[in-house]
């Protein structure tokens, strides 16, 4: 009887149901979306979006600067490695923890290292300030050893890879939890015929683990793609600072100060709209490699 | 098939710890420096302990008033932002869960459009404070009231629901409006708290719309508040270096005030922690139900 799943009567409350939603999504969604036309103007607040049309001036002005086409080089390189690291360090721990003989151990473990992954990025760079400073925790264990003392975030070369790394430790324990879901799935028989075959735990890993594990790994992977912009504007804008925006300023570092500091409301418009134009256009060849390689759609 | 422990499962246990316990140490680490004196912390004598234990950098944080004010706002944006985004979430994923619904197809398409392309900061910026929002709450809970992936993962939820007791309340004469909240509310347990706690650490964790939309410091939320502790608290301690704090300020510093404060504001978080970690997990899976 599928022509009574909407009940009898009353067909519009539902339409009255997504009433709040659209009215929501309508004032800040579509009007923002309809307010990138100002990329296209020479937004003055006064007329607001029905400001002077000036085409793609916006456009070329930034284009032309070339503290911008650096920041898109800076996005990249954070970006890549990010997702890059950020797809190997957790199924390494995922396979590692699924080796451990004992669940209690596996549980206490998967405990600790799910907990940075909610702690916001403020918190996190206030401890990573603190650790990572001259006098900080990490540099002292360095003098200790009489290694010599790094400038992890002052040093332009070395920022980077700070923000790579801080970005994989806060993050790792989310995707491993995937991982591991996805290893728990794997029939136990599998396991058992290996061994009966004389497989080692070394065997066992490359030829079940890995292979089984692979329609998750590309899934992750093709869904992160759409983000290939995001070099983490929480993270990079609370650590970095003027000494090394050449190698750490990303685009969204950039549209804010841009933008929101020096109301540049145009300008800034302009990089979030080429920002979002390739992000969506990532996301929808993301999305559609996620049906071919691993079936899996989100609607 | 037991086997026995080999020098291999000793090394796993070893590695695994290491990397599990550098997940924690630097909080140990904060919590140790917030409660030490502030020369034990100039001389870098604090590891994992307390060194010349006091309280006073709590003294100052509770004293000022600054952070707890700020705890409030943010308490204040948690509650109402999260139940309004559960009120929508609901209200929009019921319907949209009927496939047979005329004009289910649009309508779902004018929300996922909003997933692909958006207006970005600076419109978003110019359209809050065109509607005179900047310095309410309504800056930081409005422009998010609709979460919509977490709204798709309600909704494929609520499709996976047996049609059965529906078609049981039709029957005894219910409109949409008594099923949704009569049959298929109290039905949403485990989903609802997990998009519910998504909502949850989502505002009580958003720092920026209170830095772009509150142009009073007074109005930050607790994360803005931090964040600006993490650029000038050094300063903000020397103009408080008046009457009667004095004496708590001779044993702490900016370093010790600091790691207080941070603490305390991750502490909520970890309090929920056990449940975050629990349905965290569970809406791995309940993302993926297929329709």
């Amino acid at each position: 009887m599928r022509t009574k799943k909407l009940g009898r009567s009353n067909l519009w409350q539902y339409y009255a149901m997504l009433i709040p939603g659209v009215v929501v999504t309508f004032f800040f969604c579509y009007i923002p979306l309809y307010g990138v036309i100002i990329a296209f103007e020479d937004y003055n607040v006064g007329m607001g979006f029905s400001s002077p049309w000036v085409g793609l001036q916006n456009f070329r002005y930034v284009f032309n600067q070339p503290t911008f086409t650096r920041t898109i080089w800076n996005t990249l390189y954070m970006s890549v490695w990010k997702l890059a690291l950020g797809i190997v360090v957790p199924v390494t721990v995922a396979i590692l923890l699924n080796e451990l003989r004992s669940d209690k151990l596996k549980r206490f473990y998967q405990t600790l290292i799910y907990i940075p992954n909610f702690l916001s990025w403020i918190i996190m760079a206030g401890v990573l300030m603190d650790i990572l400073s001259s006098g900080g925790a990490i540099n002292l264990i360095l003098h200790a050893l009489r290694l010599p003392t790094v400038d992890f975030l002052g040093n332009a070369k070395i920022f980077p890879w700070t923000m790579i790394i801080s970005d994989v430790w806060k993050g790792f324990g989310y995707g491993t939890i995937v991982y591991l879901a996805a290893l728990t799935g794997i029939d136990p028989t599998l396991y058992e015929s290996a061994m009966l075959d004389g497989a080692s735990r070394w065997q066992q890993i490359k030829n079940v683990t890995i292979p089984l594990l692979m329609p998750t790994i590309v899934l992750m992977t093709v869904l992160s793609l759409g983000s290939i912009l995001n070099a983490g504007f929480d993270q990079v804008y609370n650590l970095y600072s003027p000494a090394v925006w050449e190698s750490g300023d990303i685009i969204d570092t950039y549209v804010y100060r841009l933008g929101i500091q020096q109301a540049q409301y145009s300008v800034g418009a302009a990089v979030g709209l080429f920002k979002s134009v390739v992000s969506a256009f990532m996301v929808i060849v993301s999305y559609r490699l996620a049906d071919k390689l691993a079936g899996y759609r989100i609607l | 098939m037991k086997k026995k422990t080999t020098a291999f499962d000793v090394i796993l246990i070893i590695l695994l710890g290491v990397i599990c316990i550098t997940c924690v140490l630097p909080f140990i680490h904060l919590l140790a420096v917030s409660f030490s004196s502030s020369s034990a912390v100039a001389a870098g004598k604090v590891g994992f302990l307390p060194v010349e234990f006091t309280p006073a950098s709590y003294e100052y944080v509770i004293s000022g008033g600054r952070f707890l004010h700020a705890m409030g706002i943010s308490l204040e944006r948690v509650i109402l932002g999260t139940l309004l985004n559960i009120v929508l979430m609901v209200l929009t994923a019921y319907p949209l869960a009927k496939e047979d619904l005329p004009g289910r197809g649009i309508l779902s398409g004018f929300f996922v459009l909003t997933m692909l392309i958006g207006g970005g900061m600076i419109p978003t910026y110019l359209l809050v404070s065109g509607l005179g929002l900047k310095d309410t709450i309504w800056a930081l809970i409005l422009p998010g009231a609709l979460p919509v992936y977490n709204m798709i993962i309600l909704m494929n939820f609520i499709r996976g629901l047996p049609h059965e007791v529906e078609e049981a309340a039709w029957i005894d004469g219910a409109s949409p409006f008594q099923t949704l909240v009569h049959v298929i509310f109290p039905l949403l347990g485990p989903s609802l708290a997990t998009v519910g706690l998504f909502s949850m650490v989502g505002h009580w964790n958003d720092w920026f719309s209170g830095m772009i939309y509150m142009s009073q410091p007074i109005n930050y939320p607790l994360q803005t508040y931090l964040q600006t502790l993490l650029v000038d608290f050094e300063k903000l301690l020397q103009s408080d270096s008046t009457g009667n704090i004095k004496d708590i300020l001779s044993k702490m510093n900016a370093r010790t005030g600091r790691a207080a404060q941070l603490f305390l504001g991750a502490l909520p978080i970890m309090m929920v922690y056990p449940f975050l970690q629990r349905y965290f997990t569970k809406g791995l899976t309940l993302g993926s139900v297929k329709g």
